[in-house]
């Protein structure tokens, strides 16, 4: 029992991450269509501007008010949105909505070149630390083991960010209109939608949730040069097993990685590398577009 | 009277004109240089831990060669009088690219000498291409023990050495501490390096302390960064003792994770390479932890002593704000290891610029004083070094600000390296037969 409360535990700590990095992928694939290589750079980008903003923050008197850093982290995301979606968006990406997907692919994987040299730029290669957030709120004794609580607010945050994501695409007027986009973008265009506002809110949205991970992950790690290249691995797998654009995939994908890696290091340990990818295979061998897209009838 | 006047002024002018010849010929050996390239990773992962602090050090040592800063043996400027020039080359990129960047150095660049590599794959692809150029190369911080346990080289120098020795000691030390140990975990990177330590770590507790049962062995993949569910693993377990050979931001990442749900208050945390990351993480490395520095370098050394370690670890702090770590040490061995050798072939070759036969040959077998202690290559017919060793418990100074070792334990060279003809791991099986410890 011990056993399944630990795995469980750890399992759901570890999906919840994994579904706050991967959400704003997907979200920007099931819109623009776009398979966002980039997606790890700005992960990286919402850590060092995490970890520099609660550096400041602390600097300036933030001891008085620790729960404040909390805060500072979501507005360092938002920064980072703000700032870098429009540029990428209106500047670069909207030139290859109508070309094939690989090229999307290629263009998205440039930026993550540039990005990747523009943050060793910006912040040199030496880490920054910003460890303050993750001990504020103490440790928490579940089952056995002692927690981190900083590890049960990012099951909560998650849980928040995945139900705001959903309820804003099934029950906004401006979500149903993305939802629109989605299924057939030239018909909501003929019927009025301003879709490059869709795509430059989609996009957006998708940023800062990939800088939102980065920041909510920034106090439990070493910032440092590369730190978003392994993310958006294990992200693909999340998305590719929930299927490509849908939230509800990605929160299932996202525990269903979380529960079998902790299984397997906890049960057997060399696996857990495999176990991720396992999991992926098993899910395409029934379904193939994965787990919550239908597979569609293609005209010939 | 005017024809002695003549031969005056021919005589003048000839003698002036020989002068003028010597002077110039003599100019032109002090303008030769000694060019040397140094690879080490400038981007990339191992960039912040091993890299950059290793270059910062090389650099400072270069300039103080060039000065004749140091103290003696090597107070004589640069590598015998020929100015250092170094062309640093970024490792990042693969084994495939920095094969190409080494033909580059000794076929565009003619350089004289390379000194390089921390992957232990760069350290095994770069060999075969140094033998077939024929140029100097030493390998200056990379710990596969393979490199000259399963390759024999003319050119191949490696002044660090191998992994093996932190292992040994790390167990070496449980014993003569006296810390009790019926259990143990791991917790090392999924790639050679973490499953040699491992391996190494797990042979020398067989023999030093056959009763204590190894338990959980965990690999997360290199650069993982989360570590939630492995530091649960082992808080599962309840080992007495948790080993890692982690580095760099991953080791930071775990002890960032791992101190915040207490591991080190459970059991006693020992890492095989740890002193690197103190810089960075301060006070979040809790007291206690035992580590190591692979040799006797960084906080081992500084709390040593000598002319030559206080004087680079004073230059260092002064210059990069920072205390020097293992990655500086390492590299100053290798640069002093290059020096010793250039003089001794100059010595034997009547003062001229040596070749890279010139210089093989001196450095085979060589001996010489580094800040980490005594260097002899010992190894691998005289090209692979052995030196000695330390281990210390971390303990932060109040009063000071800054992180200590204490209770530090010095192992001889030849106390936790195997001798000549012999692989590590078998050495250790076999329980260290002809170790010679104090």
């Amino acid at each position: 029992m011990d056993l399944f409360l630990v795995i469980l535990v750890d399992g759901l700590i570890y999906g919840a991450w994994l579904f706050i990095v991967s959400v704003g992928l997907t979200l920007v694939f099931g819109v623009l269509g776009i398979l966002n290589l980039a997606h790890g750079s700005l992960y990286a980008i919402g850590a060092y501007s995490t970890a520099t903003a609660v550096g400041i923050y602390f600097a300036y008197g933030g001891d008085a008010f620790p729960l404040g850093s909390y805060a500072v982290m979501a507005l360092a995301a938002l920064l980072v949105a703000v700032v870098i979606a429009p540029l990428l968006e209106r500047g670069l990406l909207r030139h290859f909505y109508h070309r094939d997907e690989v090229i999307g692919v290629l263009v998205t994987y440039g930026v993550f070149l540039i990005l990747e040299d523009a943050i060793k730029l910006i912040w040199g290669v030496d880490p920054l630390f910003v460890y303050e957030p993750y001990d504020l709120l103490g440790m928490v004794e579940a089952g056995p083991l002692f927690y981190v609580a900083y590890d049960f607010l990012v099951i909560a945050v998650s849980a928040v960010a995945g139900f705001a994501v959903w309820y804003f695409l099934n029950r906004t007027r401006r979500g149903k209109v993305m939802l629109a986009v989605i299924h057939d973008r030239e018909m909501s265009q003929t019927m009025g939608v301003n879709v490059d506002k869709v795509f430059l809110l989609a996009f957006g949205a998708g940023v800062f949730l990939a800088a939102f991970g980065g920041a909510l992950t920034a106090p439990m790690i070493s910032v440092s040069p590369g730190i978003g290249v392994n993310v958006i691995i294990v992200a693909f797998a999340v998305i590719i097993i929930g299927g490509l654009g849908s939230i509800e995939g990605a929160a299932l994908g996202a525990v269903m990685v979380g529960i079998s890696r902790a299984a397997s290091v906890h049960l057997m340990p060399e696996l857990e590398l495999f176990i991720i990818y396992f999991v992926m295979a098993v899910v395409l061998i029934f379904r193939p577009e994965g787990i919550f897209v239908r597979t569609q009838t293609r005209k010939i | 009277m005017r024809s002695s006047v003549k031969r005056l002024v021919s005589a003048t002018a000839a003698a002036a004109l020989s002068l003028g010849i010597a002077a110039g010929a003599q100019a032109a050996s002090h303008s030769e240089t000694f060019k040397i390239g140094v690879v080490t990773f400038l981007s990339g992962g191992a960039a912040e831990s091993f890299g950059v602090p290793a270059w910062n050090g090389g650099k400072l040592m270069i300039d103080m060669l060039n000065k004749g800063e140091l103290p003696a043996p090597y107070d004589q400027k640069g590598f015998g009088g020929l100015m250092i020039e170094a062309i640093e080359i970024d490792e990042a990129g693969g084994a495939t690219k920095q094969v190409q960047e080494f033909r580059n150095l000794v076929q565009r660049e003619k350089v004289d000498a390379v000194l390089g590599y921390v992957s232990s794959g760069d350290c095994l692809a770069v060999p075969p291409v140094a033998e077939e150029l024929k140029a100097f190369l030493v390998l200056y911080d990379c710990g596969t023990p393979r490199v000259f346990e399963e390759g024999s080289y003319n050119y191949v120098f490696r002044t660090a050495a191998h992994a093996a020795m932190d292992n040994i000691s790390l167990a070496k030390y449980m014993t003569s501490r006296g810390i009790k140990v019926g259990s143990f975990a791991g917790v090392n990177q999924d790639y050679a390096w973490g499953h040699d330590s491992w391996a190494d770590f797990v042979a020398s507790m067989g023999i030093l302390m056959p009763d204590a049962k190894a338990t959980t062995s965990l690999f997360p993949k290199i650069f993982a960064g989360q570590y939630g569910t492995e530091i649960s693993a082992v808080m599962r377990e309840k080992p007495d003792l948790l080993h890692s050979s982690l580095w760099g931001g991953d080791l930071q990442a775990f002890m960032l994770q791992a101190s915040a749900r207490g591991i080190h208050k459970r059991m006693q945390v020992a890492l095989a390479a740890g002193d690197h990351v103190i810089p960075q993480l301060g006070q979040k490395m809790p007291d206690g932890i035992i580590l190591g520095a692979r040799g006797m370098n960084g906080l081992a050394a500084h709390a040593k002593g000598g002319e030559l370690v206080d004087l680079l670890w004073d230059r260092y702090k002064a210059e990069y704000g920072v205390f020097p770590v293992q990655a500086p040490f390492r590299m100053w061995q290798g640069l002093l290891g290059v020096k010793t050798a250039v003089e001794a072939a100059m010595k034997a070759n009547g003062g001229k610029k040596p070749t890279a036969e010139q210089m093989a040959a001196a450095m085979k077998g060589q001996t010489w004083e580094a800040p980490s202690g005594t260097i002899t290559m010992a190894l691998g017919n005289g090209h692979q070094a052995i030196q000695p060793n330390a281990i210390g418990t971390t303990k932060w100074d109040e009063a000071a600000g800054e992180m200590t070792l204490v209770d530090v334990e010095y192992y001889d060279a030849e106390c936790v390296n195997p001798p000549n003809g012999i692989k590590a791991v078998d050495w250790i099986k076999a329980g260290f037969p002809g170790a010679k410890c104090n």
